[in-house]
């Protein structure tokens, strides 16, 4: 028989993110509520006003301000923390870029969905796609489970890699689903994350900086380069902060996933929690006599190209799932994988794009395995 | 009806705010403290109060991982009659495979209506717990119902998790009333 174990729950992706949340207990995180991210806010408020957290939550009017005062808080010196979605993300476009130009450590919560027009609620990628060039590392999530493990995971890299951090869960399909979740004990995280001192900060009165200054021709260039190469180096720090994780959680997270991908002919490549039918359908295409593979994206900023071109290097063809479009030209993940290929100087592929799941659309297994035997001739799996 | 395949799916009808998504989230629960997997989500179209929904629940003795909606069920919940009319309920299940609806009316009644050849387990949920706990509350009071025909969990872990769940918000009194109501469901012919 079972025995009952605390650390054993099953919870939504939204809830998940807010218990990471409330074992991490952030200095501030201010929220503004979209759907489908509303959970992750909702929940933790009620961690904080229970007394279980003792974050300051900052009720602001609209995502511009939220990221706004996120930027304030992070500059100040706060372990800073926010969540949003779609149409939140994208009004918070102009200060992202703010954030990470001034180096700011702030983790924030992506229940990704589609954009408008037109209205649409559901699952997708076009929102944190829209975000791919702002300078925030941006992480995958698979389901409840990884969006537990990588929400302490982007905190600890957020303030490694000084750069700010999106973990990012399917909209409905993740944040809305119950599934089954482990959980550390939170002394645990919280020894992992250690205590937050910031190099720099606002309210040091005894060191005083100036954050964001007018850079001009002569040095903004070089600000910029310095942040790249910040953006870079990111992707080590987050290899070696999973593993570290990983030791204390029995769990693996990592740059991408390869799953069956050693002998396989046939590798598909997609992000988030399509991957979960998707090796389903690499299992039933096995049985079938077909050497098919995944290669799950996890890291999408930065994106580990050499790392793809190496995981990629025996396939004969390559199937890329985008859910989002990059609108007049090739489809987001596509593009990325087509660059990693061109490191390889003898390019044998062939290689498809296919975009699915725009706006909620459900993907069945069977699907996934028509686009791998080639029965779906179109860029578009309706 | 006993686990037939690694995974055992579950379609619930309902209508907007009868609370199939948290029916389907006690069995899910109770599952998990049985030390199973699960996954628990709704369609997710535009949930509006009264509006017909469908909750999908599966359980497995293994990791789960696919994310499809479910669309061949072992089972299916009816939680409000009115849907038979306008819903098919049927769709995806064969004779060996249950469907419990949430009504006064016969079996054989329902699979006429229905034109339905498989297995119908009919459940007075409303009239139990209207008897039993004073309001209409059939979205919990049919879990006792779906264990005794499906078998996925015991009925301890439901009654248990139920407690864990609503003690708290309800008050010790009304809770076992609800779990004396589940109870009463998964025995009753």
């Amino acid at each position: 028989m079972f025995k009952k174990d605390k650390t054993k729950l099953a919870l939504t992706g939204g809830a998940a993110a807010a218990l990471a949340l409330k074992q991490i207990e952030p200095d501030v995180m201010p929220v503004y509520p979209i759907t489908p991210q509303t959970p992750i806010i909702e929940t933790y408020a009620k961690f904080c006003a229970d007394g279980e957290a003792k974050t300051e939550m900052i009720e602001v009017e609209s995502e511009h301000s939220a990221m706004s005062a996120a930027v304030g808080a992070s500059a100040a010196g706060a372990r800073t923390v926010t969540a949003t979605s779609s149409q939140g993300l994208a009004l918070m476009n102009e200060i992202l870029y703010i954030a990470s130009g001034m180096r700011l450590p702030i983790m924030m919560l992506v229940s990704a969905r589609a954009l408008s027009a037109p209205l649409n609620i559901h699952g997708d990628h076009s929102d944190v796609m829209g975000a791919r060039d702002a300078g925030w590392i941006q992480i995958f999530c698979e389901n409840t489970q990884e969006v537990y493990d990588k929400t302490i995971i982007g905190m600890k890299l957020a303030e490694a890699a000084k750069l700010p951090v999106m973990v990012i869960m399917d909209g409905f399909n993740t944040s809305h689903s119950v599934e089954n979740l482990e959980v550390l004990d939170e002394k645990i995280v919280k020894k992992f994350l250690g205590e937050y001192r910031p190099e720099k900060h606002l309210l040091d009165v005894e060191n005083p900086v100036t954050f964001g200054a007018l850079a001009l021709q002569n040095v903004y260039f070089e600000f910029k380069i310095d942040q790249e190469e910040a953006m870079w180096k990111a992707a080590k720090e987050y290899a070696r902060i999973a593993e570290e994780y990983g030791k204390i959680s029995g769990r693996k997270c990592g740059i991408f996933e390869k799953y069956k991908t050693k002998d396989a002919e046939k590798i598909l490549i997609l992000a988030g929690s399509t991957a979960g039918t998707a090796k389903d359908a690499v299992d039933d295409l096995r049985k079938k006599g077909e050497k098919t593979g995944l290669l799950k994206i996890e890291l999408f900023r930065p994106f580990p190209y050499e790392k793809m071109a190496e995981a990629l290097k025996n396939a004969k063809e390559i199937i890329v799932m985008d859910r989002a479009l990059s609108s007049g030209s090739n489809a987001p993940l596509y593009s990325e994988i087509i660059s990693s290929l061109y490191q390889i100087q003898d390019t044998k592929y062939k290689i498809q794009s296919v975009v699915y799941g725009l706006g909620g659309r459900d993907v069945f297994k069977k699907q996934i395995e028509d686009v791998v035997m080639g029965k779906i001739k179109s860029n578009y799996l309706t | 009806m006993k686990y037939h395949k690694d995974i055992f799916e579950i379609i619930f009808h309902a209508r907007g705010g009868q609370g199939a998504k948290t029916a389907a989230e006690i069995l899910a629960q109770a599952a998990v403290s049985e030390g199973k997997f699960v996954q628990a989500f709704p369609s997710f179209g535009p949930e509006r109060s009264g509006a017909p929904t469908k909750t999908y629940l599966r359980v497995s003795n293994k990791a789960i991982r696919t994310k499809e909606p479910v669309i061949d069920p072992d089972a299916v919940i009816v939680l409000d009659e009115t849907l038979l009319e306008s819903v098919k309920v049927t769709d995806g299940l064969d004779k060996n495979e249950a469907l419990i609806v949430n009504t006064k009316k016969s079996a054989a009644d329902v699979s006429h209506k229905l034109n339905f050849k498989g297995k119908v387990y009919p459940v007075d949920a409303n009239g139990i717990s209207l008897e039993i706990v004073g309001q209409p509350r059939p979205n919990t009071v049919i879990l006792g119902k779906i264990v005794k025909i499906t078998e996925m969990v015991k009925l301890e872990s439901v009654t248990s998790e139920f407690q864990k769940i609503f003690e708290a918000k309800i008050g010790k009194e009304n809770c076992e009333k609800n779990i004396a109501a589940i109870e009463k469901a998964y025995d009753a012919v």
